[in-house]
C-alpha cells in the first residue's frame, strides 16, 4: 500500500525540483544576457555570474564574516530577550480577562508604529553601536511573540484547565502545565514571525545609523564608497539566504517540537 | 465570534438579547480601550515630568508641536509640513501599496491555479521573499535612482511577498468540489475567477494584505531616511540631527497615529468583502 502510494509522490517530487531549477536557470541566464548584452549597463546591473562569483568570495571573506556576525548577534539577542519578555507576560495577561482586554489596547496603539521611525531615538539614547541594534529588535519583535501567546491562551480548552483544577493544581501549575503547552504551538509562529522582522530592524538600523560592523553597515560601506555595484547585490544575496536559512530552521524546528500537535489539537 | 454560532431554534427574543449583550460587550471594550489610551499617556506625562530627559519631551508638549505642524489652522489651510511631508509620504505609500496588491494577487492566482506555473517559479519566490527588504534599499538607488519612483517600486517590491504567497495558499485551499460545481452549471473561466477563486481565497488575501501593510509604513520611513528631500521619515531624521527632539516625537506620534487609522480602515474593508464568512478574523500575523 505505501510502496504504491510513494512513488507518484517522489516522481511529483522530483519534477517539482526540475522544474524549480529550470525556472533559477532561466532567471539567470536572462539576467545575465541583460547585463551582457548591454540592455542595462553593466555598473548598474551587474553580470549574474559575476555577482555569484563575490557572493562565494564574499562568505569566506573574514571582514564580511564578522559583519555578519555582528548583525546575527544583534537579532539573536534581541529575539531571545523578547521571547524572555513576551512569553509570560502574554500567558499571564492571556489568562485574565480584563488584563487582557487593556493589553490588547496598549499593544493596539504601539503595534502601528513603525519599529524603524524609532531608529533615530534609539540611536540618540544608546548609541550608534550593538545596544542600539538589540534594543530596537526587541521593541520590533515583541509584538508578534506576545499577539500569538495571547491568542494561544485565549483558545485553551475550558475542560483542560477545570481538568487541572480539580487536581489541585495551583495558578502557576496551570500556567505552566496546561496554557504554556496549549499556547506553545501558536507562541512558536510569533517567534517566526518576529525573526523575519527582527533581521529587517537590524540591518535597516546597520544601514541607517552608520553601524560600525553589520551587513546593512557593510552593504552601506561599499555602496556609499562608490564601489562595485556587484557586492552590494552580493551582500544582499547573503542577507536573503541568511533569511532562508532562518525560516527553514524555525519551520524545522516548530515541526519536530510540536509534532504530537497535529493529532491532539486541530 | 462564539456568540454568532449555532442559535437555529432560539426565539427571536433571545436572539435580540444576545445581540443587546453583544453590543454592550462591544462598547465596554471600546471605553475600556480610550481608556487605557488616558492612563497610559498619563503615567508617561508623569514619568517625564517625574524624570526629565531632553530625548524623552513631555507628552502634552509633543502633542503640541504635532497639532502646531500638521492641523489646518483657523484659515482651514494645510500647514506647510502637511503639504510638503505627510502628502508626499501617504501618496508614495499608497501608491506603491496599491501596485504591489494588484500585482501580486494577480500573480498569485496564476501561480495557485497552474501547479505547474508554481512548480517553475517557487524556489526564485522563497528567496526573493526571504530578502529582508531594507537590504534592496541601496539597490534600487542604483538601478532607479534618488527620486519618488525608487521609493514607490521598493515599497511595491517588499510588500508583494505576503500577498502573494497568501494568495496562492488561498487559490490552492478551494476545494475541487466547486470548480466541478462551476463546470456542471457550465460557468466559464471569468465566472469561476470572481464567483469562485477570489472569493474562496479572500479571506487569505486579506490576512496578507494586512501583513504587507505594516511592512508598506516601514519601508516608507526608512527609504524617506535615506536620500530623500521630503516625507516624514525625512523630518523625523531631519529633526533628529538638528537636536530637534519635539520634532523628532511629533513625527513617531504622527506615523502611530497614521498606522492605526490605516489599520482600522482595512479591518473595515475586511468586514465589508468578508461579511458573508461568518468567522473571518482573527488571523495570526
Amino acid at each position: 500500500m505505501t510502496a504504491v502510494a510513494t512513488r507518484p509522490v517522489q516522481r511529483r517530487v522530483s519534477t517539482k525540483v526540475t522544474r524549480g531549477l529550470t525556472g533559477v536557470a532561466v532567471l539567470l541566464v536572462l539576467a545575465e544576457s541583460v547585463s551582457r548584452f548591454g540592455i542595462v549597463p553593466a555598473n548598474i546591473l551587474p553580470p549574474v555570474s559575476r555577482v555569484l562569483s563575490d557572493t562565494f568570495g564574499l562568505l569566506v571573506d573574514p571582514e564580511f564574516l564578522g559583519d555578519v556576525g555582528s548583525t546575527l548577534t544583534a537579532w539573536a539577542v534581541g529575539l531571545g530577550m523578547a521571547i524572555i519578555v513576551a512569553v509570560p507576560l502574554g500567558l499571564v495577561l492571556g489568562s485574565f480577562r480584563i488584563a487582557y482586554e487593556a493589553s490588547s489596547a496598549v499593544v493596539e496603539f504601539m503595534r502601528p508604529i513603525p519599529s524603524v521611525a524609532l531608529i533615530p531615538l534609539a540611536i540618540l539614547v544608546f548609541g550608534q553601536g550593538t545596544d542600539m541594534k538589540i534594543a530596537l529588535v526587541v521593541y520590533a519583535s515583541l509584538w508578534p511573540i506576545f499577539f500569538n501567546t495571547v491568542y494561544g491562551v485565549r483558545d485553551v480548552d475550558p475542560v483542560a484547565k477545570e481538568t487541572a483544577r480539580t487536581f489541585r493544581l495551583s495558578r502557576i501549575g496551570i500556567l505552566a502545565r496546561v496554557s504554556l503547552p496549549y499556547a506553545a504551538p501558536l507562541a512558536a509562529t510569533g517567534v517566526r514571525i518576529s525573526a523575519a522582522i527582527a533581521l529587517i530592524v537590524t540591518i535597516s538600523a546597520e544601514l541607517l545609523a552608520g553601524s560600525a560592523s553589520g551587513i546593512g553597515a557593510y552593504i552601506l560601506r561599499i555602496s556609499s564608497g562608490g564601489g562595485d555595484t556587484s557586492l552590494v547585490f552580493a551582500g544582499t544575496i547573503v542577507a536573503g539566504l541568511i533569511g532562508v536559512v532562518v525560516n527553514l530552521v524555525l519551520v524545522a524546528v516548530e515541526r519536530k517540537m510540536f509534532a504530537w500537535k497535529k493529532e491532539g489539537v486541530a | 465570534m462564539a456568540l454568532t454560532t449555532a442559535v437555529p431554534t432560539a426565539s427571536r427574543s433571545r436572539v435580540g438579547s444576545e445581540r443587546q449583550a453583544a453590543r454592550r460587550q462591544w462598547w465596554g471594550r471600546f471605553a475600556l480601550r480610550w481608556v487605557v489610551l488616558a492612563v497610559l499617556i498619563t503615567l508617561w506625562q508623569v514619568a517625564t515630568v517625574a524624570f526629565p530627559s531632553p530625548f524623552f519631551p513631555q507628552p502634552a508638549r509633543i502633542f503640541e508641536r504635532a497639532a502646531l505642524l500638521w492641523f489646518p489652522g483657523a484659515n482651514g489651510m494645510l500647514t506647510p509640513s502637511m503639504q510638503s511631508d505627510v502628502l508626499p509620504s501617504l501618496g508614495r505609500m499608497l501608491l506603491g501599496f496599491s501596485l504591489s496588491v494588484v500585482v501580486a494577487v494577480a500573480l498569485g492566482t496564476v501561480i495557485g491555479l497552474s501547479r505547474k506555473v508554481g512548480d517553475y517559479i517557487d524556489p526564485i519566490i522563497q528567496f526573493l521573499r526571504a530578502v529582508p527588504p531594507p537590504a534592496l534599499l541601496p539597490i534600487f538607488l542604483v538601478l532607479f535612482g534618488t527620486g519618488d519612483q525608487m521609493r514607490v517600486l521598493l515599497i511595491a517590491f517588499g510588500t508583494a511577498w505576503p500577498i502573494l504567497l497568501n494568495t496562492i495558499e488561498g487559490v490552492r485551499s478551494i476545494e475541487e468540489l466547486k470548480y466541478e460545481t462551476a463546470t456542471v452549471f457550465r460557468i466559464g473561466f471569468v465566472g469561476r475567477l470572481t464567483r469562485i477563486v477570489l472569493p474562496g481565497a479572500a479571506p487569505k488575501i486579506l490576512a496578507g494584505v494586512r501583513t504587507s501593510l505594516s511592512l508598506a509604513l516601514i519601508l516608507m520611513v526608512i527609504s524617506e531616511m535615506v536620500a530623500a528631500s521630503s516625507g516624514i521619515g525625512f523630518s523625523i531624521v531631519q529633526a533628529q540631527r538638528g537636536f530637534g527632539f519635539l520634532d523628532m516625537w511629533a513625527g513617531i506620534v504622527l506615523l502611530g497615529i497614521i498606522g492605526f487609522l490605516l489599520n482600522t480602515v482595512l479591518t473595515l474593508i475586511e468586514r465589508r468583502i468578508l461579511g458573508w464568512q461568518r468567522s473571518s478574523g482573527r488571523e495570526t500575523a
